[in-house]
């Protein structure tokens, strides 16, 4: 049987004073949506760096597609991304670039498409995810739930095999949020994306997971599918599951 | 003891400034090894690298021309104030323009270049690193080093030896128009000081100088812009830095070429 296509194994990691991961095994099959739950300040996003190498461990290994992450070498490393879309929190997009060019950026620096043909796939993926007519407008004139989207587009250019999600949801409002919701679970169904999405919001969670696994004191606490992590008894998940202030997680 | 306790070496008294300093020099010395690696590919964007030679250079001209203009007016004043009853007048135009072409025009270019381009480069990539755009460039298989970093470091090692002799030029007719105007010194006698003792080498090596100096500021401005952390504290301490680092770093080169250039190289 192949490897899945994310493994993540014993991954330790200390930020400065703190021992964010300590010992986190995960691996997510091909064409499955993952998503990781737990509460802010947990290393849900360090784990996602990991994914992508932007962040190496202390140990474990992280591998992505057979290749084992942490040893490759720059060029390597960056070949490995072209395959792989990150969705970040804030969007990250370029505040010096218009959103068209923000989208067409990846295609640019990575095919040699011609600029028609750039132009394109900029209007196909902005009408994916719902914007159209901001391609010369840029970052600091859109809404935060418009940027997100754009940075979504951006994501999707150069059609990854894996896609990351960084709190795709969070601070948007509640249609925008859905309609997110919609096209990460679409574009999983109908391209068969392999994908990890970190987020607090337990609707987006049941939404577009296959499977929800919780970060908790730095290692997968509990893993299973949606039915089953909302049928749990565990404490912790329950607790976080229903957001109460009262339970075995103590306010931080 | 709690594994979490565990203080780092690098944060303990004693320590820290030596380890630091080591660790920036170190990660500056890969971050330039990255740079010259990248080079070939970096100097493709020509579009980048125009932009940056654009905000660099043509836009670091009205602070340097006003800047230019008052050295070379001191530097007037105060040789013909020292020359009073003991230097004959003639050797004015020499003194303000040996003084301007080797140090002056390239080192205040540079320190005050070094505080607009080094603080700008280091707010907008230390910004852009904060907000996660640095990783997403990452994240999407760019090098950021390629994409941010050289075009940079090539704008402003190619603009800060143009700006130095607009410098130059600019500081010789300041000195000029205060000897001439307000010193009774004529203009024959000036320019005649200006061409006695006059070698271009003084002035190629002002601008061997100056081309150290556009990569000392953007290198330190892309260095601690792109490792600062924290929000908009981060960004704000990574400019300081970039800035004071700059600021020493011109001028302790300044000292080491000028001993290299006119005790070995032109002695």
């Amino acid at each position: 049987m192949p490897e899945p296509p994310i493994v993540i194994e014993s991954v330790f990691k200390r930020l400065g004073t703190k021992q964010v991961l300590r010992g986190v095994d995960l691996s997510v099959a091909p064409g499955e949506s993952v998503v990781i739950i737990g509460r802010s300040g947990t290393g849900k996003s360090v784990l996602l760096k990991h994914v992508v190498g932007l962040i190496l461990p202390d140990a474990g290994t992280v591998r992505v597609d057979g290749v084992d992450v942490p040893t490759l070498g720059v060029a390597d490393l960056l070949e490995l991304r072209k395959q792989m879309g990150m969705l970040f929190q804030g969007g990250a997009l370029f505040d010096s670039l218009t959103i068209g060019e923000n989208v067409g950026l990846p295609l640019r620096e990575h095919t040699d498409i011609d600029e028609s043909q750039v132009e394109l796939v900029v209007h196909e993926k902005l009408h994916l995810v719902g914007l159209e007519g901001v391609d010369d407008m840029r970052p600091s004139s859109l809404s935060g739930g418009m940027k997100k989207r754009a940075a979504l587009a951006r994501a999707l250019a150069l059609n990854p095999k894996i896609m990351l999600y960084d709190e795709p949801t969070t601070g948007l409002d509640p249609i925008t949020a859905d309609l997110i919701n919609r096209l990460i679970r679409r574009l999983q169904e109908r391209l068969g994306i392999t994908s990890i999405a970190v987020t607090h919001d337990m609707r987006s969670a049941y939404h577009i997971a296959d499977r929800i696994a919780m970060l908790h004191e730095g290692r997968i606490h509990a893993v299973g599918t949606p039915a089953e992590i909302q049928a749990t008894a565990d404490p912790a998940v329950r607790q976080f599951i229903e957001g109460s202030a009262e339970g075995p997680l103590l306010p931080t | 003891m709690n594994e979490t306790d565990i203080e780092p070496l690098a944060d303990r008294g004693p320590f820290r400034f030596i380890l630091n300093g080591l660790r920036d020099t170190g990660e500056v010395i890969f971050l330039l090894g990255d740079v010259i690696r990248e080079l070939p590919r970096g100097l493709g964007k020509v579009p980048l690298v125009v932009q940056q030679m654009v905000a660099i250079g043509i836009g670091s001209m009205p602070l340097t021309v006003i800047v230019a203009l008052f050295t070379g007016a001191v530097a007037a004043v105060q040789a013909s104030y020292q020359f009073r009853d003991y230097v004959p007048m003639i050797y004015l135009g020499t003194v303000i323009g040996k003084s301007v072409v080797i140090e002056l025009g390239p080192v205040l270019t540079a320190l005050v270049v070094g505080g607009r381009v080094g603080a700008s480069i280091a707010a907008e990539l230390g910004t852009m690193r904060v907000t996660e755009q640095v990783d997403a460039m990452e994240a999407m298989g760019i090098s950021p080093t390629r994409y941010l970093v050289v075009p940079r470091v090539v704008a402003a090692t190619l603009m800060l030896p143009v700006l130095t002799i607009f410098a130059d030029v600019v500081a010789i007719f300041g000195g000029y128009l205060v000897a001439v105007l307000t010193l009774d010194v004529s203009s024959h006698t000036f320019t005649s000081g200006l061409r006695l003792y006059f070698h271009l080498r003084d002035v190629f090596s002002g601008l061997i100088k100056s081309v150290f100096f556009g990569a000392i500021i953007s290198m330190m401005g892309c260095y601690y812009g792109l490792r600062s952390e924290g929000g908009a504290e981060g960004v704000g301490v990574a400019t300081t830095h970039a800035v004071v680092a700059s600021c020493l770093l011109i001028l302790i080169v300044d000292f080491l070429l000028a001993s290299f250039l006119f005790r070995v190289l032109f002695a």
